[in-house]
């Protein structure tokens, strides 16, 4: 009975209909049998934040989800933020404040900057660190990063009426 | 690394959950959030057979307040818990110990039956199940069974639950409107587990404590509602009263060692918390005076 599963779900928008094996974690789904590969996976045990995706609109670690879990539901990856423009902005001031380096950790970074900045969209950089608490970067030292969503998250306020 | 190769089983209610439990209860494992079993399976530290899992079972998800008594459904995830209005007014002192469960991407997922099931000792809401004086609502082949938070707690990830038993709710009692409490623990980085910590449920009377409930957690292997919290009650306290609960607690704890602290630093920490907790319900600086982790 550790037969494979038929899941059907919605990732970056698409239909997708598979057959997976219960040990199969979300992560290694869209890894391996997407081909998205901009979802990164570090130490496989929730720690280093990644593997973040969306999962019917809040960050969830991948690796802590199993792709049969995902069945009915709707996943958001980093390529699908990225190509709709939904976080040009805060890539932009990634790049332009050297808030990253190797890459690793920049599209689980992104993922949780952007889901701060819609549930709380002028965080001050207390916030900021709380939130970016379960991602981890070995080549920034964190102040890039905090500066650049902190930037990201003023440039956006000043754009509303 | 990867979980080893299970069956998998999605239950479509709860009856099913339990028809799974009783043919396979022994050799399966309940899946609900995952944020506490997934990892466990990753690291290969546990490989179940069978995997029941209950996450799309949407009447256990939910908080309801009915007659003085809050009820919170087995897969209300620690986020639900912190944007629920119920839990703001009648148990605020699990909004502050959810913030310190993790991230925000467990807490997404992670849920307090989950949690409760799992009884890690080092995490949060066991120990304040202790403090708001919860009952544990199970059902099993024969019914539901009503166990009460401090006799829930076995061990460590050990807990009253037989093999054949799902966890489907917790009860609080809704804390008075003057009922005050406090939340602290000590950890490495935020949201790591904790080193030490302490969930605290009070009513102050005339600066007096008329009842002080202290639920310690890491500091053995199931959390610990004090005792000792006891000689603090309707009792001037005075440095002299602290110093000699504080010597209570130290014999009612058995700190384990571990690679974050020794025995002897946890219950340093833990009478520096019960100090600093003691301290500010009362609104009594001089108490904590001279009291550093």
């Amino acid at each position: 009975m550790t037969a494979a599963v038929a899941i059907s779900l919605s990732v970056n928008g698409e239909r997708i209909e598979a057959s997976v094996l219960p040990r199969l974690n979300l992560a290694d789904f869209l890894r391996e049998h997407l081909k998205l590969t901009g979802t990164h996976i570090g130490c496989e045990h929730g720690v280093c934040g990644a593997c973040t995706v969306r999962v019917d609109g809040d960050i969830v670690r991948s690796c802590l989800m199993l792709a049969v879990q995902t069945h009915n539901a709707k996943v958001e990856t980093i390529e699908g933020v990225s190509d709709s423009g939904e976080i040009a902005d805060l890539q932009s001031a990634f790049r332009e404040r050297n808030a990253l380096q190797c890459g690793f950790c920049t599209p689980g970074m992104l993922m949780a900057a952007q889901d701060l900045l819609q549930q709380s969209p002028t965080p001050d950089r207390e916030e900021i660190r709380a939130h970016l608490s379960g991602n981890y970067c070995r080549c920034t030292g964190y102040q890039a990063i905090v500066d650049a969503v902190e930037t990201t998250a003023r440039v956006r306020a000043g754009r509303l009426p | 690394m990867k979980a080893s190769a299970f069956d998998y089983a999605r239950a479509t209610s709860v009856a099913n959950a339990l028809e799974l439990l009783t043919a396979h209860g022994e050799r399966a494992r309940v899946l609900a959030g995952g944020q506490s079993l997934l990892p466990a399976m990753n690291l290969r530290l546990i490989a179940p057979e069978l995997i029941i899992d209950i996450g799309e079972l949407d009447e256990l998800r939910g908080v309801a307040a009915r007659g003085g008594v809050l009820t919170i459904g087995a897969l209300t995830r620690h986020a639900d818990l912190q944007k629920s209005p119920e839990i703001a007014v009648h148990a605020p002192l699990l909004m502050d110990a959810v913030a310190h469960v993790a991230h925000p991407a467990i807490r997404n997922r992670g849920t307090i039956g989950g949690s409760l099931a799992q009884a890690d000792p080092a995490s949060e809401l066991p120990a304040c199940m202790l403090a708001l004086g919860a009952t544990i609502i199970a059902r099993g082949p024969g019914g539901e069974r009503r166990i009460a938070a401090d006799e829930f707690f076995a061990g460590i990830y050990e807990t009253a639950l037989t093999p054949q038993e799902l966890l489907v709710a917790v009860e609080l009692p809704a804390q008075p409107k003057d009922s005050m409490h406090y939340f602290q623990e000590f950890s490495r980085r935020h949201g790591d587990y904790a080193i030490v910590g302490l969930a605290a449920q009070a009513l102050v009377r005339d600066g007096r404590f008329a009842d002080l409930r202290l639920g310690f957690f890491a500091v053995g292997d199931r959390p610990l509602l004090a005792r000792s919290a006891g000689k603090l009650l309707d009792v001037a306290v005075t440095p002299a009263v602290l110093s000699e609960v504080s010597s209570a607690l130290d014999e009612e704890l058995s700190s384990l060692g571990d690679q974050q602290a020794t025995p002897a630093m946890r219950r340093h920490l833990a009478r520096v918390l019960l100090t600093r907790c003691v301290s500010s319900l009362l609104a009594r600086t001089d108490l904590c005076a001279g009291v550093s982790a």
